[in-house]
């Protein structure tokens, strides 16, 4: 494939991606927002796949080894670091059925995250 | 592996990180979303391990065992409350790793010239330059909120004149190398740049507006990602660098629109400046006298209430006093008082941080009353009890034009009968502007730090 031709491909599916990734997160609700941002800094940790890309090269010389070997030391810790610390913050999402079911057809109705739907405590 | 299986099993990985955004979006579904990008990633470097080009192992295995232990150690060991500088710093090494692929591909495809393409150059740059400043931004972001450096605006004359040119020179340096000059140096130079400029671009951004620049430089990481994509012909990196590019920049500017300004204000408005001269006139808090209560007078308060809101900030979090809060609502609600808890977008350190904290503690969700729901309770609520939260409840984000956060939306506590602020003590809060809710006649304070407080307060509680 000539090189305009792939670039022409690239640049579709960052397009899509672009629309994809707005079309995803615009019904998050606060609650969930910290692990959100978390969570998505976890996966640009696939920066990862580059530099073993760069690394993993047969022939190549000292300053790529040291700056390939430094670049996936620090894509890894993004990686691990990233889904740990999300899973972390989301164990305490844990399961309280009828009020975290409820929140969840509800923030599923409510598309653009108002809360104003929501109803009342069920005190009283 | 060929090339053809390597983009099938590509596409395995970006379907992945799609349900995990999905999933990230729901409460019930969102650790399982979490697990689900996990396996995306796995998938992706057990293929690139499979990849025909990748044959020098050794370098990636050493590279994973120290930067995943350090990861997975950091991530384990870390303290709920230091959460959001552990994103900032994850976000940052990130940055880094992408700007080094870009220097290490330059390095590798420049030396014959005419070699590069311009669409290549064009991404090398782009991920050099926005990668670095995700990295040094990020490490100052990480030094602010880990109180490494001060958590107020930096600030200096002709700041933003200096952070012009230096961008501009940046930026020349970019465009030399796409117009033809492939001089080493110039990479070199140009990331040593961004990466000043990083710095100083988070240095006079205070420290209440943390939350922001972390979720834009998350966006930045992202964008440096997708450009390391275009470099290697790499569709997964594209891909998913995108969607964090796309998802993080929209969160951004919900962030920004919670606290009713522009990401633009946010980003150059050296938030605070004012601050120094409204301290000033704050050490006799414009004439008004602070009113110290006892836990005893605060715990009758409570115990008689018909209706009382917490109203938790980051002094709750810095105390660990989630679960002593809870522990008082429960007992407040046995006596019969209407509890329930008002959460500011921004409350804390990062959007969410109290919900999270809230969570760990068992509070059921329902309580929680997001900021509208909660603004329309204050008039009939008796006590308001402010734990550890200073800026998302200051009134002159109403009443002050002249307040650095004017025409934020805040919490209306002081619509309640009274309020009761617990408070370590009369320091402003990390906007660095004052509070004049602390000089209401309404207003009484229950200085010390908050678990202590809380404890004394269900102690008094329980003796009534």
């Amino acid at each position: 494939m000539s090189h305009a031709l792939t670039l022409s491909f690239e640049v579709t599916i960052l397009v899509l991606a672009i629309f994809l990734g707005f079309e995803l997160i615009s019904r998050v609700p606060t609650l969930l927002h910290t692990p959100l941002m978390s969570g998505t800094n976890a996966i640009h940790g696939i920066v990862i796949v580059g530099a073993m890309l760069v690394v993993g090269l047969g022939h190549k010389d000292t300053l790529t080894t040291v700056v390939g070997l430094i670049a996936v030391v620090l894509a890894s810790a993004n990686v691990v670091g990233g889904f740990v610390v999300t899973d972390r913050m989301l164990e305490m999402f844990k399961k309280r059925e009828p009020p975290s079911a409820e929140r969840a057809a509800q923030d599923g109705a409510a598309a653009d995250g108002d809360a104003s739907k929501r109803e009342a405590p069920p005190t009283q | 592996m060929g090339q053809v299986a390597t983009n099938f099993a590509y596409l395995a990985t970006i379907v992945a990180f799609i349900l995990a955004l999905k999933f990230l979006s729901h409460p019930s579904t969102a650790r399982r979303g979490n697990w689900i990008g996990a396996v995306g990633m796995v998938i992706a470097i057990a293929v690139t391990f499979a990849q025909k080009s990748v044959v020098s192992y050794w370098e990636i295995i050493v590279g994973m065992a120290v930067g995943g232990s350090f990861g997975a150690v950091a991530a384990r060991r870390v303290k709920m409350t230091a959460m959001p500088q552990m994103v900032a710093l994850f976000n940052g090494v990130g940055g880094g790793a992408a700007a080094l692929i870009a220097l290490a591909e330059f390095h590798n495809i420049a030396p014959a010239p005419g070699r590069l393409h311009g669409d290549i150059s064009v991404s090398i740059i782009l991920s050099a330059l926005i990668g670095s400043i995700s990295f040094a931004g990020s490490l100052v972001a990480f030094a602010k909120l880990q109180e490494l450096i001060q958590g107020r605006p930096i600030v200096y004359p002709g700041q933003q004149i200096v952070n012009g040119l230096l961008l501009a020179a940046i930026v020349a340096a970019g465009i030399a190398i796409v117009a033809g000059s492939e001089k080493q140096w110039l990479i070199w130079a140009l990331i040593l740049g961004s990466l000043l400029f990083g710095v100083l671009f988070v240095l006079p951004i205070g420290g209440a507006d943390m939350p922001v620049v972390i979720s834009l430089l998350n966006a930045f990481t992202g964008i440096a990602a997708a450009a390391t994509g275009f470099e290697l012909e790499n569709n997964v990196l594209i891909v998913s660098g995108m969607l964090v590019g796309a998802s993080g920049t929209l969160l951004t500017i919900l962030m920004g629109r919670a606290m009713n300004r522009s990401i633009a204000n946010v980003l150059f408005g050296a938030f605070g400046q004012v601050a120094p001269s409204a301290a000033a006139a704050a050490a006799g808090t414009n004439g008004g006298a602070v009113r110290a209560a006892t836990a005893d007078d605060v715990a009758v308060m409570l115990a008689y209430a018909h209706k009382v809101v917490f109203v938790p900030g980051y002094g709750m979090a810095v105390a660990q006093a989630q679960h002593d809060v809870r522990q008082l609502a429960e007992l407040l609600e046995a006596r019969g008082v209407e509890v329930s808890y008002a959460i500011h977008p921004v409350a804390g350190r990062m959007p969410g941080h109290m919900n999270v904290l809230l969570a760990e503690a068992n509070v059921p969700y329902p309580q929680l009353k997001e900021m509208d729901d909660a603004n329309n309770e204050f008039p009939r609520t008796d006590v308001a009890l402010v734990i550890g939260a200073n800026d998302v409840t200051n009134p002159d984000a109403r009443n002050n034009q002249g307040s650095p956060i004017y025409g934020m939306p805040i919490l209306n506590v002081d619509e309640a009968q009274s309020v009761v602020v617990l408070k370590r003590s009369m320091s402003p809060g990390f906007a660095g502007i004052e509070n004049p809710l602390f000089v209401n006649p309404k207003t009484v304070m229950l200085f010390g730090d908050a678990k202590d407080s809380i404890e004394q307060l269900i102690a008094g509680v329980k003796a009534q």
